[in-house]
């Protein structure tokens, strides 16, 4: 069992309910504790910094030296991509130089050492630890799903602050889901950026952000969209009916892609029902219905390739059998007396 | 094409743009006009420069065109074009250097912008967390944009997304001692003079 100090965000219980239920659902399954953070604050996103370079470290900064009360030998594991870019910006921030650790002792007005660890939850999923324990626990094989991992900006960029996984073309998301099962496509929106709050702020420019990451995960195949932010999750799966109306209206098919949380998947794959794991809430309303059809279809590609398998070591047995027989016949051809002519 | 006088550059200009080096720690002589972060920008289709074309002003002294420029407001801070930079330019932290220097100079020429992010302090120094809901109303109250977004709102009424209730913490009254503690810090430190060259 392993513990974390945990920071929901603010859309924890709002708008990303279901990436909370799941990741809940999914932790306690493979024995991850998350312990909340008490009194932890709003990390600022990018709004903090747009006003003051230096709001946008304190603001993160007290939630860290919190998490450092509660326990400075646990790693922060914070599921939102955004909470986790300012939480690990600020980290870094304070452990580039003494200045500025005292810096932000001084705008926060409590103790910090700045030694807490920062992670997201890929990295909790990617440890050798978690792995091994949703490979032993993985009771229905996602096999009928083709997603695409979409990972956005927070996770990977800035470069020097995340380091966590490649920034053009990160793999973690992408090797749990062929962990559970599933086939992630290859395409090229991986950490294209959704709009984020310019979705609000600026709407006309950015509603082709949207557009665009749907076109090119539908080009490439796939059948559904995973993320592992609230937002990326919020802008794609509540968006997508406005731009399929205006698609419907300059003649242009609608983007039929439900969008998970790539925790809402591993639930599924370990036998988590849909109200459980939040998929009943999600905005395009046929994310359960397109679950059961593909839990099912994948429930018969595992039959197929179950009997594929059993076909295949038969054969394989039939083969031996013969060579064996094969063999059996020519050493009594050479040792019978009749056989036996020099 | 526009024409641009370079041979008077206000010594005003060259400090304001010597304090947007210092704050995005940024030396605009390095980019090389190579054109990659405005290849890789997705919101270019609402920017009236390209991000290359900030950082040229930038290095030319042209800070006007930049502070009146909507590109560093429509920018959503995704950080593509500092990823892409082969010459190591912060594209994305110059943005943000431009919009404080803007505000500061009282100009906003995306006022929603400007608004979003001022509801959204609010919002954090009111409760300690930000509440969605609130935060999504009061903004559209203040830009004017009413309708935005509300058919979603019932959908995320009747899936318990969003409440009534807001979510404070006990502590909320720390968080904005903190907010305004930071920011009128800020507000000192601009009064202070800025060195650097960097234009
Ligand atoms: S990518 Fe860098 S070097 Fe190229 S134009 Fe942009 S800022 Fe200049
Ligand atoms: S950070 Fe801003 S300027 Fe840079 S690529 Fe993203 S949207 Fe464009």
């Amino acid at each position: 069992m392993t513990t974390y100090s945990y920071f929901p965000g603010c859309s924890a219980n709002s708008t990303g309910i279901s990436y909370t239920k799941s990741a809940d659902f999914v932790c306690k399954k493979i024995g991850i504790e998350l312990e909340e953070i008490p009194e932890w604050c709003c990390c600022g996103t990018s709004a903090a910094k747009l006003t003051s370079y230096d709001l946008g470290y304190a603001l993160p900064s007290r939630s860290l030296a919190l998490a450092e009360k509660l326990d400075a030998s646990r790693p922060i594991v914070a599921p939102c991509a955004g909470c986790y870019a300012a939480l690990k910006d600020a980290l870094v921030y304070a452990q580039a130089s003494k200045e500025n650790l005292e810096h932000v002792r001084d705008m926060i007005n409590m103790p910090y050492e700045a030694s807490v660890q920062v992670m997201n939850l890929l990295e909790v999923f990617s440890t050798q630890e978690a792995k091994d324990a949703l490979q032993q626990q993985i009771t229905k094989p996602l096999s009928a799903f083709k997603v695409a991992c979409y990972y956005g900006c927070a996770l990977v960029r800035p470069v020097e602050v995340c380091k966590f996984d490649d920034p053009e073309d990160p793999q973690s998301m992408d090797t749990i889901m062929r962990l559970a099962g599933a086939e992630p496509i290859d395409w090229s929106f991986k950490t294209e950026c959704c709009g984020a709050a310019q979705q609000m702020a600026v709407p006309k420019p950015s509603r082709v952000l949207i557009e665009r990451i749907f076109q090119n995960a539908e080009a490439n195949g796939a059948n559904a969209i995973v993320t592992a932010c609230p937002l990326c999750w919020m802008n794609l799966d509540m968006r997508v009916k406005a731009i399929n109306k205006e698609r419907a209206e300059a003649g242009k098919p609608a983007f039929d892609l439900p969008v998970f949380f790539f925790t809402e998947l591993l639930g599924v794959a370990l036998g988590g029902d849909a109200k459980t794991l939040g998929i009943d809430v999600h905005f395009q309303p046929g994310a359960p219905a397109f679950i059961d059809q593909k839990v099912k279809e994948s429930a018969q590609i595992e039959e197929e390739r179950k009997l594929a398998a059993a076909e295949e070591a038969r054969k394989l047995e039939e083969r031996a059998a013969k060579l064996a027989a094969k063999k059996q016949a020519k050493a009594e051809d050479v040792h019978s007396p009749q056989g036996g002519e020099q | 094409m526009k024409i641009v006088d370079l041979t008077v550059i206000p010594a005003d200009d060259r400090t304001a743009v010597a304090a947007i080096a210092a704050e995005a720690q940024v030396n605009f002589k390095d980019c090389y006009q190579c054109g990659k972060c405005s290849a890789g920008c997705p919101m270019v289709q609402g920017m009236d420069l390209m991000p290359r074309e900030v950082i040229r002003y930038l290095q030319l002294g042209k800070v006007q065109e930049v502070l009146n420029s909507k590109t560093p407001w429509v920018c959503a801070q995704c950080g593509v074009c500092t990823a892409r930079c082969p010459q190591n330019v912060d594209i994305c932290a110059t943005m943000r250097a431009v919009r404080h220097a803007a505000k500061d100079a009282g100009i906003t020429p995306v006022r929603e912008a400007d608004v979003f992010e001022d509801e959204f302090i609010k919002n954090v120094r009111a409760h300690g967390r930000s509440n969605e809901q609130y935060l999504a109303m009061k903004y559209n109250l203040r830009s004017g944009h009413l309708m935005q977004d509300v058919d979603s709102a019932p959908a995320m009424f009747a899936r318990g997304m969003i409440g009534i209730a807001t979510h404070n913490i006990d502590s909320r009254d720390e968080v904005s001692a903190l907010i305004d503690r930071v920011l009128q810090n800020n507000g000192a430190a601009k009064e202070a003079p800025k060195g650097g060259d960097a234009s």
